[in-house]
């Protein structure tokens, strides 16, 4: 088998034969590296998340405590956003060119009906499926963009050292796109978290770096075979 | 001339207090027992005389020191309202187009305290900004978290940070000297009273007395500036030319909340939250009614056949 054979265009490469015999086969999904970047984002995303709804409803300013109070809470808030920012732009450069858009992808989002009602491994156009399916994709590039627009009028309300560059006029226009992006944000990633507990099998992907070769048979068929074949995935 | 203000002993107890709270930011109170009766700092700008006894009583009183400023070629000093002069002398050099007379208009600057506060709206830490049924809108320092919200709800571009804090400070209207009966620093020191203060009533009163006089000496558009657009204000100004108001150093003519803070503080909190629960609620009813999806046997086996060969 020569998994590792042909797959240069890949940024997130996992070194050495990715599909391991066994029973269950194994297959790698991320590498240790790939898995703390993302740990790190996620941690990052959340605290954000909790900190950021503190002083978005006065009924979650109870948060605040967490973070030892609204004061620590707003100076720590656009912090982590940083650590966030540069920790997902390692997140964007390792899986980008997996997630560009495909045909394949048009027709998932036009079966989506299938695929929540968990009948998308019946429908042969649904299964051969890359490394990311459609949902995937959207999920990649809706944190992509947001994360920019947050990091963007986050800078331009961060008050103590940025305040002298922008109107109020401007302010008040950033505060109210930060306010929306983080809504859309955490919808986005309410759906990434569910899909991560409704489809089993995924979450090791991203705590051990592996998933079962029926995992992947079923929801990336065309990942697999690639990995088998050794082919360049996308 | 205005009556003297009163100065009242000062060994009584507070005349009002936090029973005496009708808005209280980030949380909701319970209607206060009494209403007080609503008073106001009214400022006769056709008066000043630009002496800056009121920025000076101003800082004596709240116990704060302005750096040594540079001298930037006007009166104007500090240039600008900081967290040290919570009140400042704005002055113009007008030419009236009408009778080409130079005109020294000096207007100071400072809270207005208006009835509808749009940092109180703004401001995300319970209590940090209360508003007195007297019409006092106060910061609470305690409280207040250094977000910088209250300066993006204000229409007058009001409150100012200290620097390392970054605490929210802006004028009182002396509301610990009010407690004790007294009048605000500023209004006491005055020499010319062009700043007086009372009760609203006495003060609109007072400015319409004002407003006769100057009308009757050829200022037509005297008039009283307490825009409604805010509910009206609590620092109230008499105005030479009230159609102008933004020659005044520029005055919003109209000034009111900015509507993208009112979809801020109103519809994107609740259509905000609402979004993210129905997000969770449709995980949860999704998962409930088509349940997991669970990698099968087959999948396994046929998995294996694919990395293995036929078994």
């Amino acid at each position: 088998m020569s998994a590792q054979a042909g797959r240069q265009p890949e940024t997130e490469v996992v070194p050495g034969p990715a599909v391991h015999p066994g029973n269950p086969v194994t297959v790698d999904r991320y590498t240790a590296g790939a898995r703390i970047n993302h740990w790190i984002t996620a941690t990052c995303l959340v605290l954000l998340a909790l900190s950021g709804l503190a002083l978005f409803h006065p009924s979650l300013f109870f948060l605040t405590g967490l973070f030892g109070g609204g004061e620590t809470t707003r100076i720590l808030h656009p912090w982590i956003g940083v650590v966030l920012f540069v920790s997902f732009i390692g997140l964007f450069v390792r899986f980008w060119h997996l997630n560009l858009w495909r045909g394949a992808d048009t027709t998932w989002i036009a079966r989506l009906g299938k695929v929540l009602g968990n009948r998308d491994h019946e429908d042969p156009e649904l299964v051969e499926i890359g490394k990311y399916n459609a949902g995937q994709k959207i999920v990649f590039w809706g944190m992509s963009i947001l994360i920019i627009v947050l990091i963007a009028s986050g800078f331009v309300i961060w008050d103590q050292y940025f305040s002298q560059y922008t109107s109020i006029t401007q302010k008040r226009v950033a505060v109210l796109v930060h306010a929306i992006a983080a809504i859309i944000i955490i919808c986005v990633w309410i759906v990434h978290v569910y899909a991560a507990i409704w489809v089993r099998g995924t979450i090791g992907a991203m705590t051990r770096g592996q998933v079962t070769g029926g995992w992947a048979w079923r929801h990336h068929r065309k990942w697999l075979k690639d990995l088998v074949t050794g082919r360049p995935s996308s | 001339m205005f009556p003297p203000l009163p100065n009242p002993d000062v060994k009584a107890s507070a005349r009002f207090g936090e029973q005496d709270i009708v808005r209280r930011s980030a949380s909701t109170v319970a209607a206060p027992a009494r209403q007080l009766t609503p008073v106001a700092k009214l400022i006769d700008v056709s008066k000043c005389i630009g002496c800056k006894a009121c920025q000076s009583a101003c800082q004596e009183w709240n116990d704060l020191r302005e750096d040594v400023g540079e001298n930037h070629g006007v009166y104007d000093n500090p240039l600008d309202l900081t967290e040290n002069s919570l009140t400042v002398m704005r002055f113009t050099e007008w030419v009236n187009p009408d009778t080409s007379n130079l005109e020294w208009l000096i207007r100071k600057d400072g809270c207005m305290h208006c009835a509808d506060p749009g940092c109180l709206k703004a401001c995300p830490a319970p209590g940090a900004i209360v508003q007195y049924s007297n019409g006092i809108v106060d910061f609470d320092h305690d409280k207040c978290i250094g977000c910088g919200y209250c300066l993006k709800g204000c229409p007058f571009n009001i409150p100012r940070f200290t620097q390392v804090e970054h605490k929210a400070h802006k004028c009182t209207l002396c509301s610990d000297r009010l407690a004790m009966g007294q009048a605000p620093a500023c209004a006491k020191a005055c020499p010319t009273q062009a700043i007086v203060f009372g009760t609203k009533d006495e003060m609109k009163d007072w400015a319409d007395i004002r407003i006769k006089d100057l009308k009757a000496r050829g200022f037509e558009n005297a008039g009283l500036y307490d825009p409604p657009g805010v509910g009206g204000t609590h620092v109230m100004y008499v105005l030479q030319h009230a159609d102008k108001p933004e020659i005044y150093a520029g005055l919003p003519k109209d000034p009111r909340i900015s509507p993208v803070v009112e979809i801020w503080k109103g519809v994107t909190k609740y259509a905000g939250l609402a979004a993210m629960g129905a997000f969770a609620v449709f995980g949860v009813l999704h998962h409930l009614v088509m349940g997991p999806n669970r990698v099968s046997r087959e999948d396994e086996r046929q998995a294996k056949e694919l990395a293995e060969g036929p078994q």
